[in-house]
């Protein structure tokens, strides 16, 4: 412990550097680095899985690293709780404000902290006092009375922010604070931020809008894959520095996809729109294509993929599937017509967990394997051990818990599922996240050969490489609008990146 | 009294006063009940022993209920309460006949330091082994009456077994008042207290209205919900010292059946079964209202028969009430935001 003073302006407010933290088989962050000055705001940036969250959440003790360093205010700290980074002065505001919504807006600043007078009494008088007081500074014009219930985001977010204020943190972390907010309301964060700022705290700012960054920050450092890459003034770099630092790697020919003859059209997207969700949707996927839909999490993927399968509602706009009509908020008559969708988030989405894998195979051709209304478990385990095999689900007994398997496997069974319903277009949302390498390339050969035999597949995937790697033809969507549609030969990260980033009128 | 920049809108105003109006709803329905008892039989109420009853029959649930309450304002229920009472009551009456002279402040230490530990076990499960309160609760509710009929077998523990200082108190009265009543008005009182103006208090509304933000906020969460539960068990073990005291006798079975008027009491009362909404006073209302019911219904002359479908029919009628609130609450706060 060498520099143990607030008052040395030489000292950074947080320092971390080579914080590794996995789970399990997967690495979410390799090697972790950063360094905010007080009186500064720092920009975090990264493309999805970079390890930006995990980083967030190291600092603010939800997790706990396995190696590295991690100092606040040139000590050396170590947090098992999120009240022992509170106490040490660290604010975090996650992407989606964490309010109480059965209490009020008073209540929720000072939740845990209010404060009291005698026999532990809280000394409401006090506390609706330091609001107005609060609120007066950050000019916040919301009832203090009032539940948390139904307020707007932005609302939120401000309390939030109201919250770190009252906290006195010396480090506020916003993650993301503007995703969902509209051009005044950000200009008001703004406000707030650089006067947060000009008193000496250390602000970091994570987003994927550039724009906003160059307007914000002072310094910015950019990470990718897990691991730091890179740190610059922001006076001293450009956006287009900052996505080549972003995307960085060679796409190596790890995601090979085999040149498959593209035949006729079979999914027919057209104006599909569902207000405040995605606009004017149209794409076509054609046999033995597979199409990448790229684009940043919260852009509307998975959301045209959910209307496309019938999950979701749409307002506007017609799906055909090879020229027929697919029916709106149907998904049974969408897997009749010959589309299958395996979800994101397997677990939830796409895995009965608690069921074996030959239950899980068979769960979306059950009407199919029945005879009189009844469904034998030698049908059921002919089905499942086919399909089984066929994707190299390395498990020992069909009736193993999907629960047990390892991500790739749960994937591998998910794919199975199905594929056995024998789908004339396969959608696929993020088809390997929490993968291992080897999985993953596995899937890719698998995807390739489906698309061979002629089947159309839509990929939504937030790795770069991958759709690159993959996609006959990359479509890029921003905030709930295609902004790129572009062919293999043209396809790089960097116009990839600049269109899910930017909006269309300087796209060009 | 307020500055001009921040407006209390009509909102907060109609706000709070809904959260009055449940309680001052309870209160209008006893009285409402009371009302039609004595009018068709005047010693309904008029009579000292109508008087007497009518203080005295609700106090011991009551007691049960404000702890229901507490945990179920934090997203879990006990459902062992039941159990609980049994124990303790049958544990009263055991040491006034096992140990001779034993002093009565004693006993009722002990018994609600027994209650107290039981809860403590629901609360350890289902704080440390993140099982729902719902399962566990059950489990030992019949964990703790196996124990209580294996202990007390067919014995039970009669009137004569225990000192009349202590029967005393089960049915005596200060200024006609009944001093079971008394001791659990001033525990309802120091409950509410505590609910309303402690952190600790605020925290189980908190951890009740978003466990996840609780955990997020650095709030002791698994301390808390133990504490709600060793609430709930120690005051079902005061319950089951009155329960000694009020009826004389108790053998393996008694206390069966009151966990569900518990949850009952607090959810007509306006406890939210999801948390985080609610007060002590709510759920104790909520008691009388159900036990005055139980009564005033043979004086009216309802058969026994629809006795049961009254309770239930109030039971769903209080959900609905709360969810057709809420509802309607979240279009108004959401409403104002738009015109703001």
């Amino acid at each position: 412990m060498e520099r143990v003073s607030y008052l040395m302006t030489d000292s950074p407010v947080l320092e971390l550097r080579d914080v590794q933290k996995s789970f399990g088989s997967v690495v979410a962050l390799r090697s972790g680095t950063i360094s905010v000055d007080g009186g500064s705001i720092h920009a975090l940036v990264g493309e999805n899985g970079a390890g930006k969250s995990t980083l967030v959440k190291i600092v603010a003790g939800l997790y706990q690293r396995d190696a590295g360093v991690f100092r606040l205010r040139g000590e050396a700290v170590d947090f098992s709780s999120t009240a022992q980074s509170k106490a040490a002065g660290v604010a975090v505001i996650y992407q989606e404000p964490t309010l109480f919504p059965d209490l009020s807006v008073t209540e929720n600043i000072f939740m845990g902290r209010q404060p009291t007078s005698r026999f532990g009494r809280i000394d409401r008088k006090a506390m609706r006092h330091e609001v107005e007081r609060l609120f007066t500074r950050l000019g916040v014009l919301i009832d203090p009375d009032r539940p948390a219930e139904g307020l707007s985001i932005a609302d939120q977010q401000v309390i939030e922010i109201a919250k770190a204020v009252s906290l006195d943190a010396s480090l506020l972390i916003m993650d993301e604070p503007t995703a969902a907010l509209s051009g005044i309301e950000v200009e008001r964060l703004f406000t707030i931020a650089r006067s947060l700022r000009d008193e000496g705290r250390a602000l970091i700012f994570i987003s994927h809008r550039f724009d906003e960054v160059f307007a914000l920050c002072d310094t910015v450092t950019v990470m990718r894959d897990g691991a730091y890459i890179a740190t610059s003034a922001i006076a001293d770099t450009t956006v287009d520095a900052i996505v080549r630092q972003m995307v960085g790697r060679e796409i190596t020919e790890l995601f090979p996809k085999q040149p498959a003859e593209i035949g006729e059209p079979l999914l027919e997207v057209e104006h599909l729109t569902s207000p405040g969700v995605f606009q004017d949707i149209s794409f076509t996927v054609r046999a033995g294509e597979i199409v990448g839909l790229a684009g940043l999490v919260g852009a509307g993927r998975s959301e045209v993929a959910r209307a496309v399968f019938g999950v979701d509602p749409y307002s506007a706009g017609t799906v055909k599937l090879k020229g027929k009509i697919v029916p709106s908020g149907r998904p049974t008559a969408a897997m009749r017509a010959g589309l299958a969708l395996v979800p994101e988030d397997r677990r939830k989405q796409g895995l009965v967990v608690e069921s074996g894998v030959g239950q899980n195979i068979t769960l979306a051709i059950r009407r199919r394997l029945t005879k009189f209304g009844l469904l034998t478990q030698r049908a059921e385990n002919r089905a499942a051990r086919e399909w089984a095999s066929r994707l190299e689900v390395k498990t020992h007994a069909l009736d193993t818990v999907a629960a047990t398997l390892s991500g790739g496997n749960q994937q591998k069974v998910v794919l199975a599922k199905w594929l056995a319903t024998e789908p004339t277009v396969l959608i696929i949302d993020e088809p390997t996240r929490g993968i291992d390498v080897g999985t993953k390339s596995e899937v890719h050969r698998l995807l390739s050969e489906l698309a061979g035999r002629g089947m159309g597949i839509l990929m939504i995937s937030s790795e770069l490489p991958e759709v690159l790697g993959m996609a006959d033809r990359v479509l890029v969507m921003r905030e709930g609008r295609l902004t790129a549609d572009i062919a293999r030969a043209e396809a790089t990260s960097e116009n990839v990146m600049h269109a899910a980033t930017h909006a269309p009128e300087h796209a060009r | 009294m307020t500055t001009t920049n921040i407006p209390v809108s009509a909102v907060s105003r109609t706000i709070g006063r809904l959260g009055r109006a449940r309680e001052f709803g309870i209160l209008l329905a006893i009285v409402l009940v009371v009302a039609a008892g004595t009018v068709k039989n005047p010693s309904f109420l008029f009579s000292s022993d109508g008087w007497r009853d009518l203080l005295l029959t609700p106090s011991i649930l009551l007691l049960v209920a404000v702890g229901q309450a507490i945990v179920i304002i934090t997203r879990n229920v006990d459902l062992s309460v039941g159990s609980v009472i049994g124990l303790t009551a049958y544990l009263t009456g055991r040491l006034f006949s096992d140990i001779p002279g034993i002093p009565i402040p004693l006993v009722v230490l002990i018994a609600v330091a027994a209650g107290a530990v039981l809860g403590l076990v629901n609360g350890a499960l289902v704080a440390f082994g993140k099982v729902p309160a719902m399962v566990i609760t059950l489990g030992t509710l019949y964990a703790y009456r196996g124990i209580g009929v294996v202990w007390a077998g067919s014995n039970r523990v009669n009137a004569s077994d225990m000192p009349s200082s202590f029967l005393g108190l089960g049915t005596g009265q200060i200024l006609t008042i009944p001093i079971l009543t008394i001791v659990a008005v001033v525990v309802l009182g120091i409950a509410a207290w505590y609910l309303r103006n402690t952190r600790g208090g605020r925290e189980f509304y908190a951890i009740g209205s978003d466990p996840a933000a609780a955990h997020l906020y650095g709030l002791r969460v698994t301390r808390r919900i133990l504490t709600a539960f060793i609430l709930s068990g120690a005051l079902a073990g005061l319950a089951g010292v009155f329960y000694a005291a009020r009826y004389g006798t108790v053998d393996s079975q008694a206390g069966t059946g009151w966990e569900l008027q518990a949850v009952g009491a607090a959810v007509v009362g306006g406890v939210a079964i999801v948390g985080g909404v609610g007060t002590v006073w709510g759920a104790a209302l909520g008691a009388v209202l159900l036990l005055t019911i139980n009564r005033a219904l043979p004086v009216l002359g309802i058969p026994d028969f629809w006795q049961q479908a009254v309770v239930g029919v109030l039971i769903i009628g209080a959900i609905v009430l709360d969810r057709v609130l809420a509802v309607r609450q979240k279009r108004r706060l959401i409403e104002t935001r738009d015109q703001a």
